[in-house]
């Protein structure tokens, strides 16, 4: 009889002492990595989809602008619209804030820059058109369509 | 006698730090960098008038009007992306056999043309097939995935190899030049509209 009353003395709990370690580590790990969107997108994105994608190896040299029909239209209309940083812009006023993205950067990194175009896939040809004239006169010539992927059909 | 230790509770600082984890968590970003890497060509004061007369048969003529409707070489484009590649591809790697067609990859130039009209994601979409015709060509001269190309390709400077694979799949002539050049060419949008 006696053996089976036996009790067992191992422990049967998770040892918890070590949970703040690990919780920190993960705390840590995202404050690191976490970049704070600086400004609320107030343009509709819809990325468009494509295969050959490329990715930028130097996140500091890139700077976005956003494109597409605001989201608040009984305020801003349904023209699309150039939004930089906070703001919405006119294609005139991209050379301006091109250079003060160029002056944000090391002085040898200047040409460097990258503007990333994030348009959505409705917006029309003309209004990008005039951003990438404005963006060859300002001297920044190297621009990225931002899209995601797209799952590749297999032939 | 014994003294007593001071001590901070502690039982609290999980909860903590799980808060700030979940706050962390939350507002976190995946930052999404990818997209289709392009040169524009220098200001418009800077680019001499010069009229240079490219011959059509090394001109590959794609455009797109208003309504999305394509037009490839002059004639309707209704077939896949894939065939459009295809035939990019054929065009490029010409080398004269077809006299129709390119007389070599330096000459052929892959023209666009779009109206203020047409949307940004067929524009992608055609961009995107051109690139891929590009791509491959490249990718094969290399003897490297396409996948991998574009990786390479994204940076050729990071690394001595990136480099010479970078160079070997643009065919790099002792002059410094590439033989496979990338000649996109991507016109001022028409105003026709309608």
């Amino acid at each position: 009889m006696s053996k089976f009353k036996k009790k067992t003395k191992t422990k049967q709990e998770i040892p918890t002492s070590s949970m703040p370690d690990v919780v920190f580590m993960l705390l840590f790990f995202f404050m690191v990595t976490t970049k704070m969107r600086e400004s609320s997108i107030e343009v509709q994105q819809r990325i468009p989809q494509a295969t050959q994608l490329r990715k930028l190896a130097k996140k500091s040299l890139i700077s976005y602008l956003y494109i597409g029909e605001p989201r608040k239209i009984e305020q801003f209309g349904k023209e699309p619209k150039i939004q930089a940083n906070d703001v919405f812009i006119e294609p005139k006023d991209i050379i301006q804030w091109v250079n003060m993205e160029k002056s944000e950067l090391d002085e040898v990194e200047r040409d460097a820059i990258t503007i990333s175009l994030k348009v959505d896939s409705e917006a029309k040809r003309g209004i990008i058109a005039d951003v990438e004239t404005e963006l060859r006169k300002a001297n920044a010539r190297k621009i990225l369509y931002s899209s995601n992927a797209k799952v590749q059909d297999k032939k | 006698m014994a003294r007593s230790t001071p001590d901070i509770p502690n039982a609290s600082m999980a909860d903590i730090a799980f808060l700030l984890l979940t706050f962390f968590l939350m507002t976190t970003t995946v930052p999404n960098d990818k997209g289709l890497l392009l040169f524009l060509p220098p200001p418009p004061e800077a680019v001499k008038e010069e009229n240079v007369e490219i011959p059509e048969k090394n001109l590959f003529k794609i455009q797109i009007n208003s309504f999305d409707n394509l037009l490839v070489e002059n004639e309707i484009w209704n077939r896949s992306d894939r065939e459009l590649t295809d035939k990019i591809k054929e065009f490029i790697l010409n080398y004269g056999q077809n006299p129709q067609s390119s007389d070599n990859p330096e000459k052929a130039i892959v023209s666009f043309k779009t109206d203020r009209g047409t949307t940004h994601k067929k524009f992608i979409q055609i961009l995107d097939a051109a690139e891929a015709a590009y791509n491959e060509i490249y990718a094969e001269n290399a003897g490297i995935p396409v996948d991998k190309w574009r990786e390479v390709s994204s940076e050729p400077n990071a690394s001595p190899e990136n480099r010479q694979l970078y160079d070997r799949g643009r065919k790099l002539k002792p002059d410094g030049k590439p033989e496979i050049p990338k000649n996109l060419s991507i016109a001022e949008p028409t105003k026709v509209g309608g």
